[in-house]
């Protein structure tokens, strides 16, 4: 089965996150007071060949420990969908 | 060493070739073993592009295997700027460097007060004594968890601090916003250090400064005192 992995990373609460702070600067000046905090990150998104979704999101999990995160300073998210086999509907073959 | 985006490699063989008249050999990304070698110096650059976060993947490249057991066996390991930022990826140095307070890429003449003359690049200063060397980084700020920074520094592994001229350690000194104002740091052991100042760029009068060498000479020192 072929998954899309989504993997956001951010910075952990207790650290320091300037870009975010300068992002919100700049929605204040433009007016956006409402804004009271902004957390700048990364967001990837991986397609990967996998069993099933146990598997494939332990294998992302394990990307993420080894790799796309630094657990010294980031914390991250997956969320996962299957996107590979083709589903049969039966109203596509009009 | 040189990674795929190292541009720092060729003045720190400048400064230990010319300069100080010990032998070098660059170092491939791809080589197995570093066993020939004395000292390894992981230069500064934008290894990988410095894609994902610095350092993260040149960590993975063949040869920091062999620079790893090279550490771990009490082999000399200095890591400046890119190479601080490998250290602490490949977890032979504690904490990380997060982008400057400023959001800013920092290109200028700093000062550096000598915390301890315990790890071999530190041997041929004093503590307190005032290093004129120079930064050029946009991702130097110094960032350690609460415990991790309090052992680093109850343990007397901060190196070095961004200080004034006269050596007092303020706020106003600090180029980068990293805590405790540190600029480098040591493994317990004293044979690894990290530092986001470059002495290779301050190891003659003509380049405004030659405080670097006392770096690069601890090292040669430390390597006399101890024979492998």
């Amino acid at each position: 089965m072929r998954y899309r992995a989504e993997v956001f990373v951010t910075l952990k609460p207790v650290v320091n996150d300037p870009a975010g702070l300068t992002i919100r600067g700049g929605l204040h000046t433009l007016g956006f007071d409402s804004v009271t905090e902004v957390r700048a990150g990364k967001y990837l998104v991986l397609t990967l060949d996998e069993t099933d979704a146990t598997q494939a999101r332990a294998r992302v999990d394990a990307m993420a420990e080894q790799l796309l995160a630094n657990a010294v300073i980031e914390d991250y998210r997956i969320e996962l969908e299957p996107v590979g086999e083709p589903v049969a509907t039966g109203d596509a073959s009009a | 060493m040189v990674f795929p985006g190292t541009w720092s490699d060729r003045d720190c063989a400048h400064a230990v070739l010319d300069v100080l008249q010990e032998p070098v050999r660059y170092v491939d990304h791809r080589e197995q073993s570093v066993d020939d070698l004395e000292l390894v110096i992981l230069p500064g650059g934008f290894s990988y592009g410095d894609y994902l976060r610095c350092g993260a993947i040149a960590r993975f490249a063949p040869v920091m295997d062999a620079v790893a057991d090279f550490a771990n066996r009490g082999g000399l390991v200095l890591g400046i700027c890119n190479g601080f930022q490998i250290l602490q990826e490949a977890r032979l140095l504690p904490g990380a460097l997060l982008r400057n307070a400023s959001c800013e890429f920092r290109c200028e003449w700093v000062h550096l007060r000598v915390e301890q003359s315990n790890s071999a690049f530190t041997l041929d200063s004093r503590p307190g004594q005032v290093l004129r060397i120079p930064i050029s980084h946009g991702e130097g700020n110094f960032f350690a968890d609460p415990e991790t920074l309090e052992v680093i520094e109850r343990s007397g592994q901060v190196v070095f601090r961004y200080c004034g001229a006269d050596g007092r350690v303020t706020a106003d000194a600090n180029p980068n916003g990293s805590l405790h104002n540190i600029a480098g740091i040591t493994n317990a052991r004293g044979n690894v250090v990290g530092m986001m100042p470059h002495p290779e760029r301050a190891c003659e009068p003509l380049l405004g400064s030659d405080d670097g060498l006392a770096i690069f000479r601890s090292a040669i020192h430390a390597l006399a005192r101890v024979p492998a």
